[in-house]
């Protein structure tokens, strides 16, 4: 305490011993430019892609707004560092420093909002362009309204499939990363078929799994497996690919518990599998669940791809109405479902280990 | 006959011979503590005993029972074995009477309460039972050990092998990690400490064993070891340990 008053007091009397402010005049005169350039291409896509319409009034508005945010902010930010560098040359470096420092944040949070503008407006453009043609394509109101009611309908194909196919493969994949895992040397045959199949299984595309099973397990003639409908087959065909993905996050979570807690549960006297069961997987299934979810969200979306064995999912319904209405709109809505049920997947993960963490730690974050 | 008897016991790993020819034994209530510089093979001679490391030459009996070698049922030896570690390993995702009862319910087949009733005993002893909803994170490591020590104690072993186990603790924790050893020690549990706290093992053993590079150089009462060593390189380590102020 004593110590760095006695050296800012003495700072204060030789200035020229005090390393200088940082130079940010450079930063805010880009952060300007930036921003003025804005205002310049809202102005221009205005005049040009979408004149006339409510459409363009709002994007014109909007589009200026934040345009004049961004110039603002780098405008104080220029300002400060203008004072900064001023208050350096009268010696009062602390205040200079301190200065810059404020002009500098400016000067990115100004960059920001027009990295963010520049990304919304290419967007804008994509879709209105050319005479507005991605956008009537696309989000043509009068189909999506048409099409929805079917479409979700048949959305329910999609979550029934992938809800089934995440059950199996959890067990089966579970199964795969300790068939993998197996020690010893009575192990190594089971563990040979182990890694052959998570090895093969992740190298075929999904797609041709969904071939093989949809039109392979027909011509075969087994009883019962043959006569599954085409739902199932797609179900049969998700599993046995996301499982080898799945076997293998199993396996890295297994392999990240430290081999100290199978040492403490072999000591008491637990075998292998109790082990395994009590100690290691609780642990390790713990450590992969945000991995696993991103699995299943890719297997979810996967199961758009079950209209080539002719099921009658989601996708292929819209398929049906985009091609009797040239047009495009109804896939939209598809895209809009998957969106709508992945996100809170995600949110509700993220919550589950915080809470879980929080138990642990005893309360406190 | 002893009750734990080493005879001609072997260890290596690669090419390092961590053991070498270790005869050894411990009576029933005695309590033996291991000294010696790290990687003088005290850990190793306590996982083997505990079937934790394969011997590789040489014999292990527990009360007249070969407890080394292919065939033998090492979970069930383990049952009759406790191991303390250096590291606590408590199981991180259950609490603490968790911790406690899960052998007991799976291994000894208690029933619910009787495992619960058992841990709360043990727990009340350590003075920790204001504890038992706490997950392991949410204690000090003195705690966790202790915690770890009555996990053992509850499956009632026949003789305990505690290895280094104040070595990752703050020092102003050693000592109540040390009292639950000291009373153990009063109630007659077989005992086998690798140590770096000399003060402690001169106080709490019957038997001291120096350990120097895979062999047994010299063992013998507390009052001998410390006052007393026969060999130079006893004497060399202890002179070495009161140098860094640990006795």
């Amino acid at each position: 305490m004593t110590s760095a008053t006695v050296v800012v007091e003495g700072a204060e009397r030789s200035p020229e011993r005090l390393s200088p402010a940082p130079k940010v005049l450079g930063l805010a005169l880009v952060a300007t430019g930036a921003g003025l350039a804005l205002i310049l291409f809202v102005a221009v896509l205005a005049g040009i892609v979408v004149p006339g319409t409510a459409f363009g009034l709002w994007f014109s508005v909007l589009g200026f707004l934040f345009a004049a945010i961004c110039v603002f902010v780098a405008f104080t930010s220029l300002g400060m560092a203008v004072k900064s560098a001023r208050l350096q040359k009268s010696g009062a470096v602390l205040d200079a420093r301190a200065l810059a420092d404020r002009a500098k944040e400016r000067a990115f949070v100004s960059l920001g909002i027009s990295v963010m503008l520049l990304v919304v407006l290419a967007v804008l453009m994509l879709i209105t362009m050319n005479d507005a043609a991605v956008a009537k394509t696309f989000f043509q109101w009068e189909l999506i309204a048409k099409s929805s009611l079917d479409v979700v309908q048949a959305f329910g194909v999609n979550i029934f499939i992938a809800v089934i196919a995440q059950i199996f493969v959890l067990v089966f994949g579970l199964i795969l990363a300790i068939g993998r895992m197996l020690p010893g040397k009575a192990g190594r045959p089971i563990r040979a078929l182990a890694i052959t199949y998570i090895d093969v299984m992740r190298a075929v595309p999904a797609i041709i799994v969904l071939y093989l099973v949809g039109f392979g397990l027909p011509l075969a003639g087994i009883p019962f497996l043959s006569d599954f409908s085409p739902v199932w087959f797609a179900i049969v065909a998700l599993t046995l690919t996301y499982s080898a993905y799945v076997a293998e996050t199993f396996r890295v979570g297994i392999e990240q518990i430290h081999p100290s807690q199978a040492s403490a549960s072999r000591s008491l006297g637990f075998s292998y599998a109790q082990t395994l069961r009590y100690v290691i997987l609780p642990q390790a299934i713990r450590a992969v669940i945000p991995t696993l979810l991103t699995t299943f969200i890719a297997l979810q979306k996967d199961t758009s791809l079950v209209n080539i064995i002719g099921t009658m999912d989601a996708f292929n319904q819209a398929k049906f109405y985009a091609s009797s209405n040239f047009n495009l709109s109804s896939v939209t809505v598809v895209a809009i479902l998957f969106v709508i049920i992945t996100i809170p997947q995600t949110r509700a993960v993220d919550w589950m280990l915080e809470r879980g963490n929080i138990a642990r730690r005893g309360g406190a974050k | 006959m002893s009750f734990i008897e080493l005879s001609g016991v072997q260890k290596s790993y690669g090419a390092t011979q961590v053991l070498q020819s270790i005869d050894f034994a411990v009576e029933k209530h005695e309590v033996i503590c291991l000294i010696g510089a790290s990687g003088s093979g005290k850990s190793t001679m306590l996982r083997c005993i505990n079937a934790l490391e394969t011997i590789d030459g040489g014999q292990i009996l527990l009360d007249g029972d070969v407890i080394s070698g292919p065939g033998v049922d090492v979970n069930a030896l383990r049952r009759r074995v406790g191991m303390v570690f250096q590291s606590f390993n408590l199981f991180p995702h259950m609490t603490v009477l968790e911790n406690l009862m899960l052998g007991q319910r799976k291994l000894l087949s208690r029933g619910k309460a009787e495992a619960e009733a058992r841990s709360m005993e043990l727990l009340k002893r350590v003075n920790m039972d204001h504890r038992a909803g706490y997950y392991p994170d949410q204690l000090s490591g003195g705690q966790q050990q202790r915690i770890a020590i009555i996990r053992a104690i509850a499956m009632d072993p026949e003789v305990l092998l505690l290895d280094e186990i104040t070595s990752a603790l703050d020092p102003e924790l050693v000592a109540e990690v040390l009292n639950i050893v000291r009373d153990l020690a009063g109630d007659g549990m077989t005992m086998l400490l690798a140590t770096h706290e000399m003060t402690f093992a001169a106080e709490v053993s019957d038997t001291v064993v120096f350990l120097e590079q895979g062999r047994i150089l010299e063992q013998g009462p507390p009052e001998q070891i410390f006052r007393d060593p026969k060999e130079a390189r006893t004497r060399e380590f202890l002179r070495q340990v009161i140098e860094a102020g640990r006795l």
